[in-house]
Parts: structure tokens; C-alpha cells; sequence
């Protein structure tokens, strides 16, 4: 299997420990997986990205543009940032609801992720989800990272079992968030089944 | 067994299974995660050390090696400057037991101060570099280094770049692994001691063993070429082979020529491969340092050979290479479309920007904030210094005017002092970096009259870089509880006129102590001691009153925390990100924010 995923957002949304578990999964079903972080400078509020790279014929360690089968963003300008990422037929799995910057208040620049939503919608083929919303039952933000892997495969797009992502689950967050956590893989992955 | 690591972590599993028997170097991105690798997995029977700075763990690591010990030292590029007094000396000396000195470059320059290149600095001092692409070959790499180092008697750089240090991949290390068995050190001063006769000796030895030593890598497995017959090649090396490779996936018609040790330059190699070759591109990070040796094989041999690279304005000296800009500019060389199919997206909106910015509840903005005030009105210089702190420069704090090197603040504020006799002299440096380098440059202050306050920002860690213990915190990497180094305490033992210690989250208190030391002649120190916010756990969070905020804005306006947000043009604080630190409360003019731990 070849498969390119590039999962993106703000400094503290969980998106490494996304990251860890799909290149692990897909380690598990015995595939060779390179990935890489974005990490330095980067820290708390930064834009972050990860690459997963899938398959024996990864050369970069980073997703050369145009690439990327799926872009899981946790954030919508952060889509949008990597959007050069994206294959022509990859899928683009972003949050609605906008991280503004942490120098919003210093310096206002009006951005709530609106118009960049309306952009993606007519750029690439994207399924649309709100951290609000699904999160709501879980009444955390922590478990958006978890949804939004489930939402990535139940797209049946990721090429990875869900019961080996669920088993690393499992073995990577801590035993007492373990039944929640694949509660939101689950939650998630219904909506990704219902995704077109 | 099987491992999922870093590139970093590659290098120190690497290392590991050569045998190494003391590791020791200084913090610096890309490669922190070397030394911290090595203390997670088994390491009894390792001598491991975060050393006050570069120079220190390489010489530390010179008398292992001349003991017939296996010894690793770990650096940033710039850290490589730092050690380059012992190196240079070393290199005439050389070593018995294997010494390879991890230099990490970082293109871009994505986190360091300059754009250097590792296997230049190999050229100079006369000494073998290795260049991996990626984690797995970096692995297998340190190891042969060890084993090339021990040869031929040579401390060896390794160079990897940021690409490499962190990217990940699994890497297949032995179950077992333990440190080599040594003689020990066996004196011979004509050997171990550099005077100018071993110099003089040694240096025509060198230059003759570096011959036979770019002979034996010419035969080394990592520079190689795919033995196609075209007359365009491509000559590349470290992570732009990976990029070259990544592009030319689907292309097979060229020649790859791929060199991995940059110095000394398998001069041989590169003759053989350029066989039948009329035309040559060199992709590479850095400086053209491949495509110069090749032009100097080319005048050396009269190999009538076009060579496109950096030189020529054909590839960019400055920045990264990356897969894309590689498939532009191979592309156009070879007159085939091997660029990828990219979203346009020129008609985008406009992105937020995300700069990085001092933590919410960060210590160090109080302590830039105290010195704002007590200086407001006064002409003042303020140098800064290398760590966190340098984003100071920030508005609205606006309180770092220069930045150098590691140290540089303090003999720079010292500069400014001389050279203005109407202004106040700051100097800005973190407890780590006071340690490393800061301290020379306070003794050299003293000494010479300087009129000027060191600022020292001791929130006990060395937090740009991920959090590594150093002499002031009472913990080594051997796991034991060691005595603090009290920088209070050096600095009056330096002769520093006045010492004083302050929570800088005491807002008042501190403007005072600024302003009391402003009126002292000589060299002052104020110590701004409080924790980094990510070693310790907030106990309260601030709120804002809303019935008494008058939404002035001051807070924000002020200090620019970025817990500090409007909510619908109300001022509140986002409980995620405030620690609590109170710094706003003692800002605010009508008491409308309170809560906090330090009420």
C-alpha cells in the first residue's frame, strides 16, 4: 500500500498522537511507514503538521506537494495552508470551527474561518466537521483528534482495519480515557461512513 | 528488535551498538533528541552528560578517546563554533579510540542564527564528515564513522540536517549492546601534548593519510550511482538525495551520483562516475561545496564537464531544498515535466498568521515588562540573547535590540556602555545560556568598568530546546541529584557590585529593584527567578470582573499574554492557556482581575 497523509492544525490539538497511532496502525498491518513533525520554534499556538508516509517507495520524509491522499486539518486556515498537499483525488477532512491566533486581541484580524470554508468547499473534495458539535456529547475538546481519526476511517479512505487503529488506541492513550476515547473513534467513524 | 525512532534517535541507537563509552554534548535544535534518546534506552556502564556547552563536551570527550575509549559529541552547527578551539587542536592530535562529533545543519535556517555548512568546517580542520539521508542510513553511517574514526586515529564529524533529525523510521537494532572494553589513557607527552614541532609533524602526516583516506571512501557503499549511461548525471548528497530520488521516481534516464563523504573528497569516485558524463547538476543544501570539489576534479583530470549547481544561479544558495524545488529545477534540466499537479490557490484568503510568541504566563514577559517601566522615559539599550526570551522582541514588549550568539548580550550591553555615555545598558540572558557562555563575558565586564545591568531570566531549565537540565538545577543526566550551581553566588564572587534576587511576577518589586540598580555605578545583576510555566503546574487561574472591567484594553495592550482575549469586545481570560501568573492583575488600573496564584 501507498498512502500519503498529512494531518495539520494549532500547537496543542492532539494532532502528533493522531499522527503516532495511524502510522503505528499501519506498522501493525506490516506496512513501512516514515513520518515527521513539525518541531522547533513550533510550540503552543503554532501551526503544526505531520506527515505519515505509507509504503515502501517514500523517499522525503516530508509529502512532496500534490501528494497527499487525505489532509486531516484540525483547523480550517491550517487546510488551507496545506492544501498544496493534497492529490488531485484526495480528500481533505477539516474542522469548521477556526483557532484564531494568539495575537488576535493585539492585533485583530477579523478571521473566523468562513470564508476559508467556502474556499475549500469549491477547491477540493472535502468532508466538513464541527468540533463544537461532535464534541458536545464527550463535553471535551480533548477527544476531537480521536473523531476526527474515526471520521478518516470510516471514509474507507485511510487503507488501514479499524480494529487495528481501535487496538492502538488502546495501547497509546491512558487506561482511564481508553472506553471514551474509542467512543469517539466510533462516533467519528459513523460519520466518515456516512461521508460522500 | 524493532524500532520506531527519530533520525536523532537512529544516531544515538547508533552509537549505542558501536560500543560508545561516553556521550556528552550541549542542547540545540535539530539535535537535542540524540542524548536524550541515549539516556531512555539502556546505557549502563555510558558516561552521559549535557555539558555546560559545546567546547566542554568535546573536550571532555578528547581525553575519553585518548584513553581508547568509543566517544560521541552532540551539537547544533552553531555549537560547532563554540567547539571549534578544541576541535581544530584536536585534529593535529588526533585520537585512539573512535570519536565521531555530531554537527547538525539546520537549511532554511528553520530554528538557528545562520545558514553554515558541517562539511565545510570538516574541510578546514582537515578531518572526515559523513552526510546521511535518513534515519536508517544514519544508523549504519555512525557506525562505520566510529570505525573510520579509529582507523585513521581522527575525531570524525557526522552531519546530519533538521530533515533527517527528525524524521522517523523503524530501525532494526541488536537485543544486546554494551560499551567497548578499553586500554585506558597511556602516557606519551611527544603524542598528547601540542607544541609546535607535533603540529608541524603532524599536519604534513595528515594531509598525506587524508589522500588515502579519500581513496579508501571512494570505495565507501554509501557514495554510489545508479550506473546508468547518459551524459547528464546528477550529482547530490544527505537529505536532497532523498528529494532527488523522490522526484525521479517515474524517470529513470539519468545517472545519480550520490557522495556521502563530502571531505575527505573521493576524488576517484567522482572521476569514475562522471564517465561518459558532458553534463552535470549538483543538488545540494548549504553551500556548493560538492560542486566545487567537482569543478576542481574536473581542472585536475581536464574532464571537459558543464556543471550547473549553486554557482551558476541554477539552484538557490540559501534556504532549504525540498522535493518540489528539486523537481522544478531537474525538470528544466533535463527538459521532462516531473512537477507535481498542485491546487491553485492564488486566489485564496488571506491566512492568519501564527508567530511564535512568549507563552501565556511566561515569567520572562514579567520580567521585560519591569524593566520597560523602570526604564520608561530613559534612553536604554537592551541586548538579548539565544532561548525563548529572544521573542521579547514581540510587540508589544518591543525589548530585544540586538541578538547575536549565545553570550553575546552581555558583552554587547558592555559595548553599548562605552560607547553612549547617556544611556543605560540591559543585557538579557537565560540561566542555560549564563552557563554555556555568559559568564566570561560578566567577568570581562567587571574587569573593564562597564557600567550596565545584567538581567539573568533563571526559570531553571533550558526551555527552548525541550527542557534539559544544566548546572543550575540540581539534576544530571546520570540520574543523580547533584549540588545547584548558584548563580547568585558567582556573580558576587565575579565582583558584581550589587546581586539581587527577584520573583519577577512581583511586578512592583521588581520595577524597584531595576530602578535601584540604575543608580549604582559598575556592573549590577538582578536575577528574575521564577519557573517555566511548562515544568510546573498552575494552582489558580485568573478571572476578569466584569462588573468592574471598564475594557480599557491596558492589559492586553501592555503585555500581550495570550490568555488575554475579547470575547464579543468584552475583556476576559482563556482558562486553557492562563497560569495564573498574575502579571495582568497588577496592570490592570481599576482591579477588575484577580484569582491568580501570586495574589
Amino acid at each position: 500500500m501507498n498512502k500519503d497523509i498529512l494531518i495539520c492544525g494549532v500547537g496543542g490539538q492532539g494532532t502528533v498522537l493522531a499522527s503516532k497511532i495511524i502510522a503505528a496502525s499501519a506498522m501493525d498491518e506490516g506496512n513501512t511507514v516514515h513520518s515527521a513533525e513539525t518541531i522547533g520554534m513550533a510550540q503552543r499556538g503554532g501551526s503544526v503538521t505531520s506527515h505519515v508516509r505509507i509504503g515502501e517507495d517514500a523517499y522525503s520524509p516530508l509529502i512532496p506537494y500534490g501528494n497527499a491522499d487525505m489532509i486531516l486539518a484540525f483547523e480550517p486556515a491550517e487546510a488551507l495552508r496545506n492544501l498544496k498537499y493534497l492529490s488531485e483525488d484526495g480528500v481533505a477532512i477539516v474542522n469548521t470551527v477556526p483557532t484564531k491566533p494568539v495575537t488576535e486581541s493585539l492585533t485583530e484580524t477579523g478571521y473566523d474561518g468562513r470564508k476559508i470554508t467556502a474556499y475549500l468547499k469549491d477547491k477540493c473534495s472535502c468532508v466538513f466537521v464541527d468540533s463544537d458539535e461532535v464534541c458536545a456529547p464527550f463535553k471535551s475538546s480533548k477527544f476531537f483528534n480521536i473523531i476526527l481519526l474515526g471520521i478518516a476511517s470510516g471514509t474507507g479512505k485511510l487503507g488501514i482495519d479499524k480494529d487495528t487503529i481501535l487496538k492502538q488506541i488502546e495501547k497509546r492513550v491512558p487506561a482511564k480515557f481508553v472506553e471514551t476515547n474509542k467512543e469517539a473513534f466510533i462516533t467519528g467513524y459513523g460519520i466518515g461512513e456516512k461521508s460522500e | 528488535m524493532k524500532e520506531y525512532v527519530m533520525g536523532n534517535g537512529a544516531i544515538a541507537l547508533g552509537a549505542l551498538t558501536a560500543g560508545v563509552n561516553l556521550v556528552a554534548g550541549y542542547p540545540g535544535t535539530p539535535s537535542s533528541e540524540i542524548i536524550e534518546t541515549v539516556s531512555k534506552y539502556p546505557h549502563e556502564g555510558i558516561h552521559l552528560e549535557w555539558s555546560v556547552n559545546e567546547k566542554a563536551a568535546l573536550e571532555v570527550a578528547a581525553a575519553a578517546s585518548y584513553s581508547g575509549a568509543r566517544s560521541l559529541v552532540t551539537m547544533k552547527q552553531v555549537g560547532l563554533n563554540v567547539a571549534s578551539d578544541p576541535l581544530m587542536s584536536l585534529a593535529y592530535v588526533g585520537v585512539k579510540g573512535g570519536m565521531v562529533i555530531v554537527s547538525a545543519d539546520d537549511p532554511g535556517p528553520i530554528s538557528s542564527q545562520t545558514e553554515q555548512d558541517t562539511r565545510r568546517f570538516a574541510d578546514f580542520c582537515r578531518i572526515p564528515v559523513f552526510d546521511p539521508s535518513s534515519p536508517e542510513e544514519a544508523y549504519e553511517m555512525i557506525q562505520d564513522a566510529f570505525d573510520y574514526s579509529e582507523k585513521y586515529s581522527t575525531p570524525v564529524l557526522f552531519r546530519p540536517t533538521t530533515r533527517v533529525c527528525h524524521a522517523y523510521a523503524s530501525i532494526e537494532i541488536p537485543d544486546e549492546y554494551s560499551p567497548r572494553e578499553f586500554e585506558g589513557f597511556v602516557k606519551d607527552s611527544r603524542k598528547w601534548v601540542i607544541f609546535p614541532r607535533l603540529s608541524y609533524n603532524n599536519h604534513g602526516m595528515i594531509e598525506k593519510r587524508n589522500v588515502e583516506i579519500g581513496k579508501d571512501f571512494s570505495a565507501y557503499k554509501f557514495n554510489s550511482h545508479n550506473a546508468k549511461k547518459t551524459s547528464k548525471a546528477i550529482v547530490t548528497s544527505g537529505i536532497s538525495y532523498s528529494y532527488v530520488k523522490e522526484v525521479l521516481k517515474t524517470y529513470e534516464d539519468v545517472r545519480i551520483i550520490r557522495v556521502a563523504t563530502a571531505y575527505p573528497f573521493p576524488e576517484d569516485f567522482m572521476k569514475d562516475s562522471l564517465e561518459g558524463v558532458k553534463e552535470v547538476l549538483c543538488i545540494e543544501e548549504l553551500s556548493p561545496y560538492i560542486e566545487e570539489q567537482i569543478l576542481k576534479t574536473a581542472g585536475k583530470f581536464h574532464i571537459d564537464i558543464e556543471v550547473k549547481g549553486k554557482l551558476d544561479g541554477t539552484v538557490p544558495h540559501n534556504g532549504e531544498m525540498s522535493t518540489e524545488l528539486a523537481s522544478r529545477i531537474i525538470s528544466e534540466y533535463l527538459g521532462a515535466d516531473l512537477v507535481s499537479k498542485v491546487a491553485d490557490t492564488d486566489d485564496a484568503p488571506e491566512l492568519p498568521l501564527r508567530p511564535p510568541v512568549l507563552c501565556a504566563g511566561c515569567p520572562h514577559r514579567a520580567s521585560f515588562y519591569a524593566v520597560k517601566q523602570a526604564t520608561k522615559g530613559k534612553k536604554a539599550f537592551y541586548c538579548g540573547d539565544i532561548g525563548c526570551y529572544t521573542l521579547g522582541n514581540a510587540m508589544p514588549l518591543d525589548m530585544v535590540d540586538t541578538c547575536l550568539c549565545m553570550g553575546a548580550g552581555i558583552t554587547m550591553a558592555q559595548g553599548f556602555d562605552h560607547t553612549h555615555d547617556d544611556s543605560y545598558s540591559f543585557a538579557f540572558v537565560g540561566d542555560s545560556t549564563f552557563f554555556a557562555s555568559g559568564m566570561t563575558g560578566v567577568v570581562n565586564a567587571v574587569y573593564n568598568e562597564a557600567d550596565m545591568i545584567l538581567c539573568v531570566l533563571d526559570n531553571s531549565t533550558t526551555a527552548m530546546t525541550g527542557h534539559q537540565p544544566h548546572p543550575g538545577t540540581g539534576r544530571n543526566m546520570m540520574g543523580d541529584i547533584v549540588d545547584k550551581v548558584d548563580i547568585a553566588r558567582i556573580l558576587e564572587a565575579m565582583g558584581v557590585v550589587r546581586v539581587v534576587t527577584v520573583d519577577p511576577l512581583d511586578l512592583e518589586l521588581s520595577i524597584r529593584t531595576v530602578k535601584e540598580c540604575m543608580e549604582i555605578k559598575g556592573v549590577k545583576a538582578i536575577i528574575f527567578k521564577s519557573p517555566c510555566i511548562a515544568i510546573t503546574r498552575p494552582e489558580k487561574k485568573c478571572g476578569v470582573d466584569t462588573e468592574k472591567c471598564i475594557n480599557c484594553k491596558k492589559c492586553i495592550r501592555e503585555i500581550g499574554c495570550p490568555a488575554l482575549i475579547t470575547a464579543d469586545g468584552q475583556v476576559t481570560i482563556d482558562t486553557n492557556l492562563c497560569t495564573g501568573c498574575n502579571l495582568c492583575a497588577q496592570i490592570c488600573p481599576v482591579h477588575a482581575i484577580g484569582g491568580g496564584s501570586h495574589e
